[in-house]
């Protein structure tokens, strides 16, 4: 029995100043995997308003947002206070869309907001670099020995 | 999609709160095709109940010169489920399963460019839909291990066979799994780990 080949790829060189690229017409979306079907976005638009993407803070899925004080400010928008709420503790951008059942791109909205009033303190991620931090691998291998 | 009070947000329980001295995240990334097993694999190590974060991609339909002035448009949600391991006090590890499109990876900032690495989950009754997520990563420079999960009823290659037939380099590691299993998972990521390990090391001793 032989299983079907593939063909190894390579890194690809970033473009060098090239034209806009056109994108590929994206065809439709076929798999869908997790929840059933959602209502349309319209809801979201009144929710966060008319936020430009540049405006967003630049938050990862795995960005640590803690609440700046216990208590949400009587001022905030419900779902402002109950944003603050869940991140009393600290607590990834990822977690605070399962939670509030939103998503990512309109939690980093909300998030904008709350960092611009210094109601929340973001904890930046650790992320992948040139150079690898061989100290912080070993830390999480640790880590994984003890499940 | 109504937006929750805060009356019925159901928050993380009380054993799921993260300790105030978590001062930074790492994420690694399961990624695979329909039905692999991802959310298996992130729920079998995880220490909170998966979850899942959704996002909307809202996309003009197909042949948009043909209808301009009349778009249509269709919005469809995409979910991936994630899980989280502390590491210590100060680190916490997040796991991704996510799809294997890449259209999809675009929708969460830096899904992968600032992923630690990848584990790439195949069936071997579909081998196939592995190649292009493969394909895709190999020209990202993300590094990525390969973990056959072991279906029942899966056929059964030998591993150079597989590598040969998935044109691995000999460097990358590639492992059976059972992703139903804590151990077994805990042992998927324990391989990649010890890889960006190896890789570290050679890229300073260069």
């Amino acid at each position: 029995m032989t299983p079907p080949q593939r063909r190894r790829r390579f890194p690809k060189e970033p473009p060098e100043h090239s034209p806009e690229q056109i994108p590929d017409p994206a065809p439709v979306p076929a798999i869908r995997e997790g929840q059933g079907e959602t209502n349309q976005p319209g809801r979201l638009y009144i929710l966060t308003g008319q936020v430009e993407d540049g405006d967003r803070a630049p938050l990862d899925l795995v960005t640590l947002i803690v609440a700046s004080d216990d208590a949400p400010p009587p001022t905030a928008q419900p779902e402002q206070s109950a944003l603050l709420q869940l991140c009393r503790t600290p607590l990834s951008v990822a977690e605070l869309s399962a939670y509030l059942d939103l998503p990512f791109s309109v939690v980093t909205v909300l998030l904008t907001e709350l960092l611009a009033a210094e109601l929340v303190q973001a904890r930046a991620p650790i992320v992948r670099s040139e150079l690898p931090d061989r100290s912080l691998l070993e830390a999480v291998m640790h880590g994984l020995q003890k499940l | 999609m109504d937006f929750k009070s805060s009356d019925t947000i159901t928050g993380p329980r009380a054993e799921d709160h993260l300790p105030h001295t978590a001062q930074a995240a790492v994420k690694i990334v399961i990624v695979g095709g329909f039905g692999v097993g991802k959310t298996t694999m992130v729920g079998s190590v995880s220490e909170i109940r998966p979850l899942t974060t959704e996002e909307t991609m809202t996309q003009a339909g197909v042949g948009v010169d043909d209808n301009y002035g009349s778009e249509s448009k269709t919005a469809t949600t995409v979910a991936m489920d994630f899980g989280r391991i502390s590491i210590t006090e100060q680190l916490v590890l997040y796991l991704f399963g996510t799809p294997g499109q890449e259209r999809f990876w675009f929708l969460w900032n830096g899904l992968f460019e600032g992923a630690l690495g990848a584990v790439v989950l195949i069936d071997t009754r579909r081998l196939e839909v592995s190649f292009d997520v493969i394909g895709r990563l190999e020209e990202r420079g993300v590094p990525f291990v390969v973990a056959v999960n072991d279906f029942p009823d899966a056929p059964r290659y030998p591993m150079e066979d597989l590598r040969a037939a998935l044109d691995l380099p000999e460097e990358i590691p590639i492992v059976k799994c059972d992703a139903r299993r804590r151990a077994s998972s805990r042992d998927v990521l324990m391989t990649l780990m010890r890889f960006l390990h190896s890789i570290a090391m050679a890229s300073a001793s260069a």
